[in-house]
């Protein structure tokens, strides 16, 4: 299976990328000689085999766990906004969303 | 003294705490030398007055009779960790001019110690590269021979070791960060179990992989730093592992139970997987380790063949679920909040596409690209969970592996160092050489790597040592009891 030039811009709008006609030309030759070398996965027999999302998921005395649901972080808007590209009021500025 | 730059991070505390220096004068000495040689492209940013004033704090804690391992000793981050006094670009231009509002966790537990921050060191863009020519802010040089890489994605962090710029720096590894740069310089580096150092403020990746880690010329050093830097965050870092803090110096120099004097690994089985001695490693890779190895047997190690049948599968599985983790991680880079906006757009979304397009360089793109074809629907089960599925096994097959070892050794990466620009054009070339660190780091075992000697035209071999879940002790035992009978790890580039 390749992939071809309309899934490239399929991917990049997912992806929130912007990507030029040669820029696009380039990634779809470097992403189908990515997955030459991922297709070896396909001959996997992974029948009942359990996914791992994470490694230590199989020390058997790790668990993961959930902190208590408190806020624990102090409120420092203003060092916190210092680098953002857009900023009023203490508020986050973005372009219209809404007409 | 003027030839600070010389000593490794024990001698140089133990020269401050006896007065024979200061951090002061410690801190100013690495900082006219990093600057000197500053066409390595080792060091980001710099912060004179914040490393002067940590230093003076250092100076006043050992006048009043403090003493500590680190406390006044100059150290260097990679630019992945958040930094309230130093700008953070994770070798991005995407945050350019970024300044958090916080210290990493690492590097918070660093300076408690009393450790001082020279400045921020190079890494590919978003520690995505093995030759850290994937940084917004120019490629870095190998100090053995400036016309190669010096590996990546921690390549600012390894030369500053190699070349005398800093004693001893932070390092992460995704998927052989620390151990393959390591290798390419000629220093020692330790990659710790996945979850034993805080993830808090460092940059995320991918975030089942990504782990923190000390890099200096001794294991020895790096027992000092990364006693400092593990141990349990619990409120900051979800997977960060509930065990407490170990001191890692107290097993160096001392033999293995049962063990004497002059053979003091007597009793430890090294599996060597079969997989990583095969036709795709260099003969002048194979040489070096395997003679690293027969000095481990004078040490009264004992060698077994094992299999890690998985090896040549942990490249696509690696870069499957690396990058859709990646392209999760970086959603967070829309210009809104932080990082680079585009100056002119027509709408919100083409401000994110622009912004994104602008900020991230080709390599960061790309992955983010096979991240999210890999997650969107139609293909998350053909190629992520797969990946995840086999993710497992590969984990299985390392336990299978350590029924008949202690701990496992074999090359780092399959060649020496190459040359800036040999493989930049060729994105699944730079992916095929990380073949030796990617599995470890998908099971999220220790790993390390350490000076084995020289290979092809005089360029550092590094040994890959790998030890089962919380091993940190042992293996870094393991790499000390080595460099007490070698001098490899003490060698350095001509010129530095």
């Amino acid at each position: 299976m390749s992939l071809t030039q309309s899934d490239i811009g399929r991917i990049a709008n997912l992806a929130r990328l912007e990507l030029s006609g040669a820029q696009s030309e380039t990634m779809l030759t470097q992403l189908n000689g990515f997955f030459d070398i991922v297709e070896q996965m396909n001959a996997v027999d992974t029948t009942g085999v359990e996914p791992l999302a994470h490694p230590t998921a199989v020390i058997d005395h790790v668990s993961l766990r959930l902190r208590p649901d408190v806020a624990s972080e102090p409120n420092d808007r203003e060092a916190n906004q210092k680098s953002a590209p857009a900023v009023e009021r203490g508020l986050f500025l973005v372009p219209k969303v809404i007409e | 003294m003027n030839e600070l730059h010389t000593l490794g991070v024990s001698e140089l505390a133990s020269a401050i705490a006896d007065k024979k220096t200061s951090s002061v004068e410690a801190a100013q000495h690495l900082l006219a030398r990093a600057k000197q040689h500053s066409g390595l492209g080792a060091y980001l940013s710099f912060n004179e007055e914040a490393t002067l004033a940590q230093a003076r704090a250092a100076d006043a804690r050992i006048a009043a009779g403090e003493r500590a391992p680190l406390l006044g000793v100059p150290l260097a981050h990679k630019d992945i960790f958040v930094t309230k006094d130093f700008a953070t670009t994770a070798g991005s231009r995407m945050l350019a001019g970024y300044q958090s509002p916080f210290d990493a966790t690492v590097v918070q537990r660093l300076a408690a110690q009393g450790a001082v921050t020279l400045g921020k060191l190079n890494c590919d863009e978003f520690a995505m590269g093995g030759s850290n020519e994937n940084s917004a802010f120019g490629a870095v040089r190998n100090p053995w021979d400036t016309a190669r890489v010096p590996g990546g994605s921690s390549g600012g962090s390894a030369v500053a070791v190699a070349a005398r710029l800093a004693p001893a720096v932070t390092g992460t590894d995704t998927g052989g960060s620390i151990r393959q740069p390591a290798s390419f310089c000629g220093i020692t580096g330790i990659k710790p179990t996945y979850g034993r150092c805080s993830r808090y403020g460092m940059v995320a990746f991918a975030s089942s992989l990504d782990q923190a880690g000390p890099m200096a010329r001794s294991a020895a050093d790096c027992a000092v730093l990364l006693s400092a830097m593990a141990g349990p965050d619990i409120d900051r870092d979800s997977t960060s592992l509930d065990h407490p803090a170990e001191d890692y110096t107290v097993l160096l120099g001392q033999p293995r139970e049962g063990a004497t004097a002059a053979q003091p690994l007597k009793g430890l089985r090294i599996g060597l997987p079969k997989e990583f001695f095969g036709e795709g490693c260099a003969p002048d890779v194979i040489a070096t380790v395997r003679a690293a190895l027969a000095e481990y047997e004078k040490l009264g190690a004992t060698l077994v063949e094992v299999s890690l049948p998985r090896t040549e599968l942990s490249i696509p599985v690696y870069y499957v679920i690396a990058p859709a983790e990646a392209s999760s991680n970086l959603s967070r880079f829309d210009g809104v909040k932080f990082g680079h906006r585009a100056a002119k757009y027509d709408d919100l979304t083409d401000m994110y596409k622009k912004s994104r397009s602008e900020g991230f360089g080709p390599e960061v793109q790309r992955r983010i690209m096979i991240g999210t074809y890999v997650l969107s629907h139609g293909y998350y089960d053909a190629y992520y969970l797969q990946a995840q599925k086999i993710r497992r096994l590969i984990a299985q097959d390392f336990q299978a592996a350590f029924a008949q070892c202690d701990l496992i050794a074999g090359p780092v990466a399959p060649t020496v160092a190459w040359k800036l620009g040999e493989k930049s054009n060729d994105p699944v070339a730079n992916y095929l050489a990380d073949i030796y660190t990617l599995s470890t780091s998908l099971a999220g075992l220790p790993g390390m790597s350490v000076p084995a000697g020289f290979g092809a035209g005089g360029l550092p071999v590094g040994l890959q040592l790998v030890g089962n879940y919380f091993q940190e002790g042992p293996l870094l035992q393991a790499a000390h009891a080595f460099q007490q009978a070698t001098d490899w790890h003490t060698r350095a580039p001509q010129g530095y």
